[in-house]
């Protein structure tokens, strides 16, 4: 209990913290009374401080949104990496390392690129379909592998190299596609939160909620698979059902991140290892929401480094999220060199 | 007759068990009665756990069917059938952060709802269960610190959880210590008698599967080549020819593994009896001094010992009496040895043969 308190503690002060903060520095108070809805419309603020027309908008069109993805988007990636280091029994799987995040980001580069050259518009749905498929086309591969492979450091090499692949043929895409909308695309492949609107923002919402839910109803058989799949089907679970189910609902979290912000490392594996080790448990039903909370501390507080730091010139999220989440991932190792 | 098929509650007809279409074992035929024990023996790969992998319906079978109270195990739905099996295998599980009582309640997951909330009735279970186990104590500790005899009881316990009628274990006292092995097999045997649990294992420590199993089935060659009680199978040479030992020998009878014995002339003449000789011969295998030994009336403790470690044996027919031919004979393989030993402390009536040799050793020196 005393963990989801802090947990939610830190979410509250981040979000906060990522409304204030920034290239146009907003006091908390005023922050507070534009939320409020003054504002805007030239209706004087109850307080009396007069509120700019810059400030309201940059709450509202801009803050608030990229606050609200970046804290859902964290908590699905925490999210897809607890389901895949359920999956693969390791526990330095998740969406980024296995190659996943980097087959939807070059679904989604393929299919923007398409787009813009047929002068289209994209749509949410479109991006969050192509990404979902690249995550599948990935995860195909992983699985491919997975079967041939018996060691998991190897499992994770394979993962890291279909990445590479990917992400490497995304580059040829970006780079050769010459439209000047595409500087954006560039942007995007490295990983942001920027330019999230109210329009992507509900479909995030709603996709998370969705998945979210399923996975708490998967809560039982992720607790069986804790002893290894030979027990947990022979206490009943359906493994083929099971293991569907997994593969697919980390591919759509890793999806659903990868559209809107590209692809953002680390956060799938760090964030459910520092969860685990925090509330020294492995019960799903703790596990879950806990790792979704910690997912969205963990990318705001890494969103809010990328804007301010060297503001007004953005960081990738990657980068920050790498520095603090490979740090994790080493210490996993060594403990788990050390216990084994 | 009818009475009798009605006492059987688990049959397998006509299993053929194998991987992707290539049979392991062929054929196997079996039915146990509620509360019975069986055992499964075999050499390794000879596919012992190829067929108990298919009974827990882990693995298809090629052929035949596996039914517990006529119910086609692979036809059941998992959660029914996990009410009905359950399962101990050798792997080591981990179980990060987990405590011994949460690995326990996982035996409670066929009969928890939706999200696997226990209910006081699943708690009272997993309690009681800990206790008949001997682990209650054990109940908050972290699962990764046991010891594997400690984790295996865990892991029996948790199958116990589920309530079964029939119990599978693979192997389930490999790395235990002797007080394990019987702790578990304890368990086991008086669930059976109890409880009327049917339990189908595999073992490898044949004196274990001997002193517990009702009956024993031998697996070699890709069939059952024995299927039988303790005692028809442990007699004779069979457990020799079943492991196809190459080197050193099986006394059945007794569960008791013996070194190859030192060929050659006897240069050692051990006068034995009684069980006195057994521990002679073994320091002189050990030592590779080949000896002759005598003489042993055949129902003597120490002649099963001697037939697999003495280059010869003076012997005479059980409960017959030591006569003059087999005293001779002694005497001569004697005087051909360079040193007597004399392993019995007394002489009665029954061995006065025995002290003839010993004198006649001593009138020698």
């Amino acid at each position: 209990m005393l963990g989801f308190m802090g947990l939610l503690g830190a979410l509250v002060v981040l979000f906060a913290a990522n409304l204030c903060m920034g290239s146009v520095e907003i006091p908390v108070k005023q922050v507070w009374q534009i939320l409020r809805g003054a504002g805007g419309n030239g209706s004087l603020p109850e307080g009396g401080i007069a509120i700019s027309e810059a400030s309201y908008a940059i709450i509202w069109q801009i803050r608030l949104p990229r606050t609200i993805a970046a804290a859902l988007l964290g908590g699905a990636l925490a999210l897809s990496g607890y389901l895949l280091q359920t999956f693969f029994q390791n526990p330095i799987a998740g969406p980024f390392v296995l190659g996943i995040s980097s087959g939807a980001k070059l679904a989604v580069a393929l299919t923007l690129v398409g787009i813009l050259q047929m002068g289209l518009r994209s749509s949410s749905f479109l991006l969050i379909a192509a990404a979902f498929a690249g995550a599948l086309f990935s995860m195909f591969f992983v699985l491919l592998f997975s079967r041939k492979v018996y060691q998991s450091a190897m499992l994770i090499v394979s993962g890291v190299m279909i990445g590479y692949i990917c992400s490497a043929v995304t580059d040829f895409v970006v780079t050769f596609a010459d439209d000047s909308n595409i500087v954006n695309l560039h942007n995007w492949s490295l990983g942001s939160f920027s330019g999230i609107t109210w329009d992507n923002v509900k479909v995030i919402a709603v996709l998370v909620l969705i998945t979210f839910i399923c996975i708490i109803f998967l809560s039982k058989p992720i607790a069986a698979c804790q002893l290894g799949e030979t027990y947990a089907a022979s206490i009943g679970v359906n493994l083929r059902l099971f293991r569907t189910a997994l593969v697919f609902l980390a591919s759509l979290l890793a999806a659903a991140v990868t559209a809107f912000a590209g692809p953002i490392s680390f956060v799938g594996i760090a964030v459910p290892q520092l969860i685990r080790s925090m509330f020294r448990t492995t019960k799903p039903l703790i596990m879950i929401p806990a790792c979704f909370l910690g997912g969205a501390v963990f990318c705001l507080f890494s969103d809010l480094i990328a804007r301010t730091v060297f503001a007004p010139v953005e960081l990738s999220i990657s980068s920050v999220t790498a520095l603090f989440g490979a740090p994790v991932v080493i210490w996993v190792m060594m403990h788990r060199r050390k216990t084994a | 007759m009818m009475q009798q098929e009605e006492t059987y509650f688990f049959r397998i007809e006509q299993l053929t068990v194998g991987y992707q279409n290539v049979p392991v074992v062929r054929n196997v035929d079996v039915s146990l009665a509620q509360g019975e024990i069986l055992t499964l023996i075999g050499g390794n790969g000879a596919g012992k756990s190829t067929i108990l992998k298919s009974i827990m319906g882990q693995l298809k079978p090629l052929a035949g069917v596996v039914c517990l109270e006529e119910n086609s195990i692979h036809e059941m739905a998992a959660a029914k059938r996990a009410q009905d099996m359950a399962v101990v295998l050798t792997d080591r599980v981990k179980g990060d952060y987990m405590t011994c009582e949460d690995v326990v309640s996982m035996g409670r997951y066929p009969y928890t709802g939706t999200l696997g909330i226990l209910s006081p009735a699943d708690k009272e279970k997993v309690r009681q269960t800990m206790e008949l186990v001997g682990i209650a104590a054990l109940a908050d500790k972290d699962f990764s610190t046991l010891s594997d005899g400690q984790k295996q009881l865990t892991m029996l316990a948790r199958a116990l959880c589920q309530e079964p009628k029939l119990m599978i274990l693979d192997e389930p006292t490999s790395y235990l210590d002797m007080r394990y092995k019987l702790e578990l097999l304890t368990i086991l045997q008086r669930m059976a008698r109890e409880e009327k649990l049917m339990v189908i294992m595999s073992l490898h420590e044949l004196e274990l599967a001997q002193r517990v199993s009702d009956r024993i089935m031998c697996i070699k060659d890709g069939k059952v080549e024995r299927l039988g009680t303790a005692e028809d199978i442990f007699q004779g040479n069979y457990i020799a020819e079943l492991y196809d030992l190459r080197t050193g020998s099986y006394d059945g009878a007794e569960c008791r593994p013996e070194l190859p014995k030192a060929e050659g002339e006897p240069k050692v003449f051990v006068i034995a009896g009684g069980g006195s000789g057994a521990p002679v011969y073994r320091r002189l295998q050990r030592q590779g001094i080949p000896f002759a030994t005598g003489i042993l009336q055949k129902n003597d403790m120490d002649y099963p010992v001697a037939e697999k470690l003495a280059a010869r044996v003076v012997c005479v027919e059980a409960f017959a009496e030591i006569d003059e031919s087999a005293v001779q004979e002694a005497l001569a393989v004697m005087n051909s040895c360079e040193r007597v030993i004399c392993a019995v402390d007394r002489f009665g009536t029954q061995n006065q043969a025995n002290r003839r040799l010993l004198d006649g050793a001593k009138e020698k020196r």
